[in-house]
């Protein structure tokens, strides 16, 4: 599948009007929901353009998610890898810390877009899937600012090892209806979201979590995320008056990492890495859809997924419930196929290490899912000259985290 | 005239019975659908993520697949129903990503080789037909769409566009299961459908009494069966055979009584 035509002019004019990012994306849903999409389309493509709407956007970024995030220069962890590095190597690490904002993720950002967005389409009900909890709790938290009532959907398996999160969601007023098909995880809650949808299309909106799904979900995640990577941007330019040289984001369905890249996308010395979940490795049990996966029709879009031979969907397995997905966002396979970005895995012991390095060494608890990223900065800073810099996206705090990393070490609580 | 078309030429509405392949003793319960008078087979792929079905039909999915079902055992099992039923129709029913593993051209082929009929797709509407409707219809394989209360009348046109056999129409809007849509309701959309097209319209989703039936069978071409069904192999699992056939002639009765 990888593409032979001269790289396009910009890598940031995608999806097509069709929703299609090269041969990825589309909108493959029931035909039930296919007039709901196009009128989300629509309406989305409305509301981009109206300043009233981007202003409200903003405000509420600003004074409830607490934006912008800072942009942090991890001395101590430079210096940790520099003592272990090759004489003259160990680039410098900074971090967008989207792990600050309201409710402890980048998910926020999304949330706060497409309640908006339900708002303006006179939607009355809200539903969404949840892996860690995470877009849950962001889910059930603009439901509560704006007073609407939300249902998210979470794997059984997930409701046991974010127990945190589901309580968060409870409190914040969200009914949370357990999965208990397939391997109880992301997938299928989000197949039981979509089967919610299909039955209240008439005053449902759905929140999905991450930049995947049909069209225009993938587009719309990614644009309300990107707001992740314009300040960083701009940060770091008012900070070191250049651009970094890579980029490092961890992958799930590639929500923070699109919005990390994507307003980089055309800056030819700017690399990206996206981190995919090797589980127990690539060649056991893992969620790396692009290390592992081939191309596929699933939850609305054409995509890297793991299967089989006969098109059955593999389990995923990752230590981060938010990375425990069989597949990817669109754009990313695109961008993968097209070699704009570079896309590589981490196993859940090295996300584990990184984990622990990160609070040791600066005082951050990092969420599993960044902490696979973390793993490979520290890996690649290693390699690469003092002068250069990494940014990678911290786009969550750990405090959901730390039952299954003492779990993981072997410590009871 | 082909088989499918053959099926809805009589003055009654067709029966459209619907199992999962794998589930059970699939070519047992085949000849049970046929002895009880189905007019037209609907034969399930069994899928990991069946998002569109309800509680019943899931399970049968994941009772096919943890029984071991390739997609290559499903074309067996329709080859085998070819020898014995030449003049039923066959239609293969699931989800895009089993249907285009290996390509549009290879399912195409494979459908051509195995008797096929016609195939429906629950997530390939008419915006992505490009994934494997040129191919089915090339080879003469219909591809059968689906119509829903969402399809209004501006996007109608763009669903008939490449339809082929007949049309499906999705009485509620839901999954597959137990709810079921009020007979008026039903009898306007029909009437709604027939102004645009002359393809037959077949009507399902929440279908499971004989008296259902016979009513959604004065208006529609077809009737379409299929949670019903599949909860009673779930029941009687390898023995269901003869209690599917006794079911189904009671749908079949009715609609036999109920001339359009
Ligand atoms: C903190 C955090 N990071 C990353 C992810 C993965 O999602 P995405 O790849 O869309 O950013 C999640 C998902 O739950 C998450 O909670």
């Amino acid at each position: 599948m990888t593409e032979t035509q001269n790289p396009p002019n910009s890598y940031r004019s995608q999806p097509d009007d069709r929703g299609h990012f090269g041969d990825f994306g589309g909108r493959y849903v029931a035909e039930t929901l296919m007039p709901l999409v196009l009128d989300l389309e629509k309406h989305y493509t409305a509301a981009k353009a109206d300043p009233a709407f981007s202003a409200e956007f903003d405000d509420l970024l600003e004074h409830y998610v607490g934006r912008p995030s800072p942009l942090y220069y991890a001395e101590r962890l430079t210096e940790d890898v520099r003592t272990n590095a090759p004489e003259g190597k160990g680039a410098q690490i900074w971090f967008k810390r989207d792990e600050l904002n309201h409710t402890g993720a980048h998910k926020i950002n999304n949330c706060i877009g497409q309640i908006l967005l339900a708002k303006r389409m006179g939607k009355t009900r809200i539903i969404a899937e949840t892996g860690a909890g995470q877009h849950g709790v962001a889910t059930a938290t603009v439901c509560a600012r704006f007073g609407l009532p939300c249902v998210i959907y979470m794997g059984a398996r997930d409701m046991e090892r974010q127990q945190p999160n589901v309580f968060r969601m409870k409190l914040l007023g969200a009914e949370v209806v357990g999965v208990e098909s397939g391997a109880r995880t992301l997938k299928d809650a989000m197949n039981e979201a979509l089967r919610d949808w299909v039955a209240n299309v008439h005053d449902t909106f759905y929140i999905i979590g991450t930049a995947a799904g049909p069209h225009p979900y993938p587009e719309l995640v990614r644009d309300f995320q990107s707001v992740i990577g314009r300040e960083a941007r701009t940060q770091m330019m008012d900070r070191t008056g250049r651009l970094p040289d890579l980029l490092v984001a961890a992958i799930g369905g590639g929500s923070n990492a699109i919005g990390l890249f994507h307003p980089f996308l055309d800056d030819a010395d700017v690399a990206m890495l996206g981190i995919e979940a090797a589980g127990e490795g690539l060649k056991k049990k893992h969620a790396a859809s692009l290390a592992g996966g081939e191309p596929g029709i699933l939850h609305g879009n054409k995509t890297y997924l793991l299967q089989d031979e006969d098109g059955q969907i593999d389990e995923a397995h990752s230590i981060s419930a938010g990375l425990d997905y069989p597949g990817i966002g669109p754009e990313h396979s695109w961008l993968s196929d097209i070699g704009r970005v570079e896309y590589d895995s981490c196993t859940d012991e090295d996300a584990l290490a990184a984990f622990q390095q990160l609070c040791r060494t600066e005082g951050i608890i990092p969420a599993l899912e960044p902490s696979h990223a973390i793993s490979a900065v520290v890996k690649r800073a290693a390699e690469m000259d003092q002068d250069k810099v990494i940014l990678a996206n911290l786009c969550g705090r750990g405090d959901k985290d730390i039952f299954t990393v003492a779990d993981a070490l072997g410590v009871k609580m | 005239m082909t088989r499918l078309s053959q099926s809805f030429a009589s003055d009654r509405a067709a029966l459209v019975a619907f199992i999962t392949a794998g589930d059970g003793d699939t070519a047992a319960n085949l000849d049970a659908l046929v002895e009880g008078g189905a007019d037209i087979i609907e034969l399930g792929m069994p899928f990991t993520d069946p998002m569109a079905d309800g509680p019943a039909i899931q399970l049968a999915n994941l009772r096919s697949l943890a029984a071991g079902t390739k997609t290559a055992d499903i074309f067996a099992i329709a080859k085998d129903f070819r020898v014995r039923h030449p003049n039923v129709p066959l239609i293969l029913m699931g989800y895009a990503n089993p249907m285009v593993r290996r390509g549009a051209q290879w399912f195409a082929d494979a459908c051509t080789d195995a008797g096929v009929d016609g195939i429906i797709c629950v997530d390939i509407p008419a915006e992505e037909d490009d994934v494997l409707g040129p191919g089915l219809r090339n080879a003469g394989i219909a591809n059968v769409r689906l119509a829903t209360p969402t399809t209004d009348a501006n996007r109608l046109p763009a669903v008939l566009e490449g339809a082929t056999g007949f049309l499906y129409y999705v009485s509620v809007a839901g999954v597959t299961g137990k709810q079921q849509a009020a007979q008026a309701s039903i009898e306007d959309a029909v009437a709604a459908l027939k102004s645009q097209t002359d393809l037959p319209i077949a009507v399902g989703f929440g279908i499971r009494t004989p008296e259902q039936a016979a009513a959604v069978a004065k208006t529609a071409d077809g009737v379409v069966v299929g949670s019903a069904i599949v909860e009673i192999i779930a029941e009687h699992g390898a023995g269901a055979a003869p209690h599917v056939r006794d079911y189904v002639k009671s749908l079949s009765s009715a609609i036999y009584n109920a001339r359009k």
